[in-house]
């Protein structure tokens, strides 16, 4: 037997060449890159952001209690909630827009579309998925403000929250559709047979069986679909305008955190200086919103993945 | 699943209720693709216009670009009517040749090993995890790092080569997923056939689950880059929105890209600039759709011979 091993071993050796080693040494180096770029973010955002808190102008007090956020003023003020709540206000209303929206297409998608409706559906989603956010930005400011919003609305102004939260929330209808409807499909056909065998309605199966039996994977898109709304950048700065001051009125324009990165990084912004180290502050808080956002919705799709493994 | 539920059901209230329920499932499915029509529609009706011979033509030179042709060749200017998408029209094609030059190679072969070598180990669960985790992180975070690290700390400047790389860190995640993807569809019949025939591990993955894997690998490395090339926010970074108004010659010179050319002219408030923003998002979801084609092209040309 030693013999053989012996054999194996030799004849292994000579097919060993230089370039395997070459070959295998770049594609695990390529797979470890992944965690390169993850601790260059953290540490690139950190350091700048820290230099951020240490300029004189800035503290961590008014960072989180000013009501403003100014850095480019004669008295910089750096409110961060002023930005943090038009965020979460312009994704709320992107969610009421895009959760219905996107479950009800999911539902009918999984539970009443023929294969043949599907084929066509599905494909049109994927396109609206992969329109680029400044298209979406255009339409929001040349067409649902104009025709939808300042008709129904009179005197809203051009940029308003309303128009770009609207414009968000379609951008995010595939998001929550298409995980929305993985999820009711990865319930067993079984379940969905028992209800109808047991005499339930369609719509009695949709929403007590299959509805409840996908809630997780459902609960999954949802929290995705909100940290894409989070991050969105290019139309909530194209159609949400900059309001720097806190206002909850969805017809005036709102400042986001995307679009204040955007803005300020357009300003003469050079290196060292504090509205460059702002755009890491900025850039680190929207990190760990939709990082936590991230974690928990892909912990909530795991654990639904399991019960019916 | 027939109809019969329905009319056997107890009370013609719900019967009712199973309609009304069906048809609120439809409204909603049809404003979805109602929205996507209107965009196209609308972007389609305004920017065609400014494409067509509606224009009147100057005497001695052409003094407003009527057609696509010079559309695409043409510099940028400071009147909507003689505005060109050229430079930024050659700035995408450079951020798609560094970006497939880099991403290719580096994605693939992670998938590779992730998929085929990587031992079922904590840290290759960690890796897996952080792929997951760069898909969520928002573009513009991407464009930070790039700032921080390709124009700063790399000395690239804020040049194409710094776009390309950004974009490139961008859309790796999703390439690694994708070709991971590609990889699991290779049948487990294919390995063990060139292992039982004596071929190492190594000659089994690179001579005959690769190869019939490539159609599915091109096809993510497609669908990445279409991500890629409308992309804006992280563009913006890189000095891409500064007055650039001339062909990139070599990686390190400035430049502007598609995306970034129609948020310019979307920021103009003059109603012509419109007319030249529609033009331009005309151009960008015409190069989309080639692409997202050609993907599905080479998805069904290819993947019927596995």
């Amino acid at each position: 037997m030693e013999n053989v091993n012996d054999l194996r071993d030799q004849l292994t050796k000579t097919i060993t060449r230089p370039i395997e080693k070459i070959v295998k040494f770049f594609i695990t180096a390529s797979a470890f890159a992944a965690i390169l770029i993850s601790i260059s973010i953290i540490f690139t955002l950190l350091t700048e952001a820290i230099n951020f808190f240490q300029d004189p102008a800035v503290t961590f007090k008014g960072y989180f209690t000013a009501t403003r956020w100014t850095p480019t003023f004669q008295n910089p003020e750096y409110g961060v909630i002023v930005l943090i709540s038009s965020t979460l206000y312009i994704a709320v209303i992107a969610c009421l827009i895009s959760f219905p929206l996107g479950l009800f297409s999911a539902i009918y998608l999984s539970e009443f579309a023929t294969k043949r409706t599907r084929k066509v559906i599905k494909p049109v989603l994927e396109v609206l998925a992969g329109v680029p956010t400044v298209v979406f930005g255009y339409f929001a400011l040349n067409w649902i403000t104009p025709n939808i919003i300042q008709r129904f609305i009179p005197g809203t102004g051009v940029f308003n929250a309303l128009s770009a939260g609207i414009a968000v929330g379609i951008m995010i209808i595939p998001t929550v559709a298409s995980i929305s409807d993985d999820a009711l499909n990865a319930v067993p056909n079984s379940l969905r047979n028992g209800s109808l065998a047991l005499g339930a309605t369609r719509r009695i199966t949709s929403l007590k069986i299959m509805f409840p039996a996908a809630l997780s994977g459902i609960i999954a898109s949802f929290i995705l679909g909100f940290s894409r709304a989070i991050g969105e950048t290019m139309i909530v700065t194209i159609a949400g305008g900059q309001y720097p001051e806190l206002n909850l009125d969805p017809r005036s324009a709102m400042y986001t955190i995307t679009s204040s990165i955007v803005n300020v990084s357009l300003g003469d912004t050079p290196h060292g200086t504090t509205a460059y180290n702002a755009l890491f502050a900025l850039g680190i808080t929207l990190f760990i919103m939709t990082f936590i956002l991230n974690i928990g919705s892909d912990y909530i799709a795991r654990k639904y993945r399991k019960e019916y493994e | 699943m027939s109809n019969e539920t329905l009319i056997t059901g107890k009370k013609a209230e719900n019967a009712i209720k199973e309609s009304l329920f069906l048809f609120t499932l439809y409204i909603c499915v049809t404003i979805a693709i109602l929205t996507l029509m209107t965009l196209i529609y609308d972007v389609l009706s305004t920017g065609t216009t400014r494409l067509t011979s509606d224009y009147e033509v100057g005497l001695i030179t052409k003094i407003q670009i009527d057609n696509p042709i010079d559309f695409l060749t043409t510099l940028d200017s400071r009147y909507p009517d003689r505005a060109g998408i050229g430079p930024a029209f050659a700035g995408t094609v450079w951020l798609m040749i560094i970006v497939v030059s880099v991403t290719f190679p580096f994605g693939t072969g992670a998938a590779i090993y992730l998929q085929e070598f990587a031992p079922k180990n904590k840290i290759t669960r960690f890796i897996e995890l952080n792929l997951t985790n760069l898909a969520g992180v928002p573009s513009v975070i991407y464009g930070l790092l790039g700032l921080a690290v390709f124009v700063r700390l790399a000395g690239f400047g804020r040049s194409v080569l710094s776009g390309g790389l950004t974009l490139t860190l961008l859309i790796l995640p999703v390439v690694i997923v994708a070709s991971r993807e590609a990889l699991k569809a290779v049948p487990d019949t294919i390995r063990q056939g060139a292992l039982a025939l004596g071929a190492t591990k190594f000659q089994a993955v690179f001579r005959q689950v690769v190869p019939s894997a490539i159609p599915g690998m091109v096809t993510g490395m497609v669908l990445g880059l279409s991500r890629a090339i409308g992309e804006t926010a992280p563009l913006i970074f890189m000095g891409a929105l500064t007055y650039v108004n001339y062909f990139p010659d070599t990686p390190l010179s400035g430049f502007t890209a598609i995306p970034i050319q129609v948020y310019n002219w979307i920021g103009y408030p003059q109603a012509e600039w419109k007319e030249t923003a529609s033009a331009g998002i005309i151009l960008l979801l015409g190069l989309l759709l080639i692409m997202n084609s050609l993907a599905i092209f080479i998805r069904n040309r290819y993947e019927k011979d596995l």
